[in-house]
């Protein structure tokens, strides 16, 4: 069939120049995520196991327990999650893929503080005005549907290969939510309570730093919680443009027919999944 | 000019207008079409219609009507949370409705404060610091606030909870928690949005009590919002009665129960309890025709009492104190008796009242005699007298025929 508007022409000509003109962006955007990423890869592989497994352990505790911390129920509430965190870790160890899911947690930490950077202005922006909000939500959409193999290919001709366009690929898919329920967070805050803060002469600084953020508060941990869940569910996919971690062990198990390595790496992404999404649906959960 | 300074707000044809073609609306107004052939016409919805009142410095102002009357439009035209779309609101001297912004925000931080019926409170906050709310939005530094919080939270009986959140309050102390907001602030003006609407009605009545006692000691200038007439009667000095945006009656209770303005203000105010609103003042007969003690004998009050067409006669002394009563009868026989004055016949034993007595009050105190009630000052005075028939009538409703049907059905047993 004939082509009669060739868009996919015009989208190739504008990265293309895109890419020419402002390389000297792509270039301090890809030493930036490649330095954050490292440094942060060799800060947690430098303290021992252990270290790390306790400090989990005790954020898996303390999340769960609060302030109740040292009391039996306390105890009774929060021993269920620290016992799973504990054994869950171990697994990963024993597996000996500790430094692999190092990598990957550090891949998920870094996509998903750009994602809320970005994605949380975003959020209060389109609750604060509806202009704003019809004319994200389809990019939004966009970003969750497009197929995430359609962006890496410019994603390496930004970047070339290494960390940087996984995690760019990661942050695109991962920050929906964080904009989404950052929106509804703040548009379901009881008008009641906004007026009180009006009638008292609260400028809209202070409406929305102590009252609608506040308030939306629950909504937008949750948002960050699915960022985060989202973001684990890239590596794999973040893997085949030459991002390191457990993703890059299943694609190679894939590639080499390992049904072994296949099954173990992918256990390693499950188990790490639950750990960050029970930790931090916790805190969303609390008072 | 000295009247003007007594005055706290002042609102002039204060219109609002709900919907896109504001000023097509206002025009349809300002020819005199009325509220549906403007909705018909434009889409529009006319909130506040031409209001116009004063509030006096010190007054409880009640606005009173049924929902969608626009009350609750109107008093946030007060503060701006509504923006009039004609008129003017004067605050003092100042004209509210031509502030900037940063003047509009000063005003509302430090000259009116607000109540709601949803209370309007912070959940993530404690009672003290949703107390301290307004002072926090003025800027005010932590420790100053929390004193203001506390001495606040004092005023509305809520000392010992200032640490708890809102969600562990009821109702009623919730919106304890709301006043004492509005108090923290220290504003003149005071605008109480159904404050008391969404309580319990014991509730309601106790926080009625407390608002009265508070601005009791402290003399706010209260603007009160309600659907309730039992309320509005009972904490307003003043009420505004509004139907379809427009202020129909300005007035005290009691004028408005004596003398309704329209007949929506007559039928609204049938159901009131006028028992408790009705005072002595209103029904009493002023200037009585008198028997002076020493001077008047006998003859003098039969022909006083033929003159007056009655059968009773109050009694005063020299200094006008009143003394009691004579009837017609004993004055008979003190004349075959040639007595000179009344002294022996004269009924001492009689209730008076005070001016400000209510319906209520009276009642009991016409039991077992048939004397009328006499109306008197701080010192004795006579001011006016109240017969039995007037009050009962003034409590039954019945109108004089009922009244006269009764008594003859009365006499026949």
């Amino acid at each position: 069939m004939e082509k009669i508007l060739p868009i996919g022409e015009y989208i190739e000509k504008g990265i293309n120049s895109l890419e020419q003109n402002l390389s000297f962006l792509w270039s301090a955007i890809d030493d930036g995520i490649s330095w954050l990423v490292e440094n942060m890869n060799d800060l947690f592989l430098a303290i021992p196991f252990v270290i790390i497994l306790a400090l989990i352990a005790f954020i898996a505790y303390y999340v769960k327990a609060g302030n109740k911390m040292f009391t039996l129920s306390g105890l009774k509430k929060a021993y269920g999650l620290t016992i799973f965190v504990i054994l869950g870790l171990l697994l990963i160890y024993a597996m000996g893929y500790w430094e692999e899911a190092i990598q990957t947690t550090t891949l998920v930490i870094v996509s998903t503080i750009i994602a809320l950077i970005l994605g949380i202005p975003f959020g209060i922006w389109s609750a604060k005005s509806n202009t704003a909000d019809t004319v994200i939500r389809p990019i939004l959409d966009f970003m969750q549907t497009m197929p995430a193999f359609v962006y890496l290919i410019p994603a390496i001709f930004f970047f070339s290969v290494g960390n940087t366009p996984g995690v760019i690929a990661t942050v695109i898919f991962s920050l929906p939510p964080s904009v989404r329920l950052t929106n509804l967070g703040i548009r379901n805050v009881p008008g009641d309570v906004i007026e009180a803060g009006r009638a008292f002469g609260a400028n809209e600084n202070q409406i929305l730093y102590k009252i609608q953020l506040p308030l939306a508060m629950p909504t937008i941990l949750a948002g960050i919680n699915q960022v985060i869940l989202l973001a684990l569910s890239m590596v794999v996919i973040a893997s085949m443009v030459g991002a390191k971690g457990l993703g890059s062990i299943v694609y190679q198990g894939i590639q080499q027919n390992d049904i072994a390595k296949g099954f173990e790496s992918g256990l390693g992404i499950v188990v790490l999944a639950m750990i960050l999404d029970r930790i931090t649906q916790s805190i969303g959960s609390k008072k | 000019m000295a009247d003007d300074n007594n005055i706290r707000i002042k609102v002039e044809d204060l219109t609002l207008i709900f919907g896109k073609r504001k000023k097509e609306a206002l025009e349809l107004l300002n020819q005199g079409y009325s509220k549906t052939d403007i909705l018909k016409k434009t889409k529009c919805t006319v909130g506040v219609n031409k209001a116009s009142f004063e509030i006096k410095k010190g007054e409880i102002f009640v606005i009173m009507g049924l929902s969608g009357s626009g009350k609750s439009t109107l008093i946030r035209c007060l503060n701006r949370l509504n923006d009039p779309t004609d008129g003017r609101v004067y605050f003092k001297e100042h004209d509210i409705t031509r502030d900037s912004n940063k003047q509009l925000l000063d005003t509302r931080r430090t000259e009116m404060s607000m109540v709601f019926q949803k209370f309007g409170l912070l959940p993530h906050r404690t009672i003290l610091e949703n107390a301290a709310f307004g002072l926090e939005i003025r800027g005010e530094p932590k420790e100053q606030r929390d004193e203001k919080g506390m001495k606040a939270l004092k005023t509305v009986g809520l000392e010992g909870y200032e640490d708890q959140y809102p969600a562990e309050l009821s109702g009623g102390m919730q919106q304890r928690v709301g006043l004492a907001r509005a108090l923290a602030n220290d504003t003149d003006v005071l605008l109480m949005d159904e404050a008391f609407s969404a309580l319990d009605p014991l509730i309601k009545s106790d926080m009625q009590d407390e608002l009265l006692q508070i601005q009791n000691k402290l003399h706010k200038t209260i603007v009160f919002i309600t659907h309730d007439l039992d309320e509005a009667m009972k904490v307003g000095d003043r009420i505004a009665i509004m139907k379809d945006g427009v202020v129909e009656q300005i007035g005290t209770a009691e004028e408005i129960l004596t003398d309704p303005a329209t007949e929506y203000v007559e039928a609204f105010v049938e159901k009131v309890d006028r028992k408790t609103i009705i005072t002595a003042e209103t029904l009493m007969f002023d200037n009585p025709i008198i028997v002076r003690f020493k001077k008047d004998g006998p003859k003098a009050a039969i022909r006083k009492m033929r003159e007056a067409g009655v059968n009773v006669l109050p009694v005063e002394d020299n200094d006008e104190k009143f003394l009691g009563y004579v009837w017609l009868e004993d004055m008979l026989k003190l004349e075959k008796e040639k007595a000179k004055t009344v002294e022996s016949a004269l009924n001492t034993e009689v209730p008076s009242v005070y001016k400000h007595y209510t319906v209520e009050e009276m009642l009991p105190l016409i039991t077992g005699h048939h004397h009328p009630l006499a109306v008197v000052d701080d010192e004795g005075k006579l001011e006016g007298i109240i017969t039995q028939t007037s009050l009962i009538i003034e409590s039954t409703r019945f109108d004089d025929k009922e009244m006269d049907k009764l008594i003859g059905e009365a006499n026949e047993l």
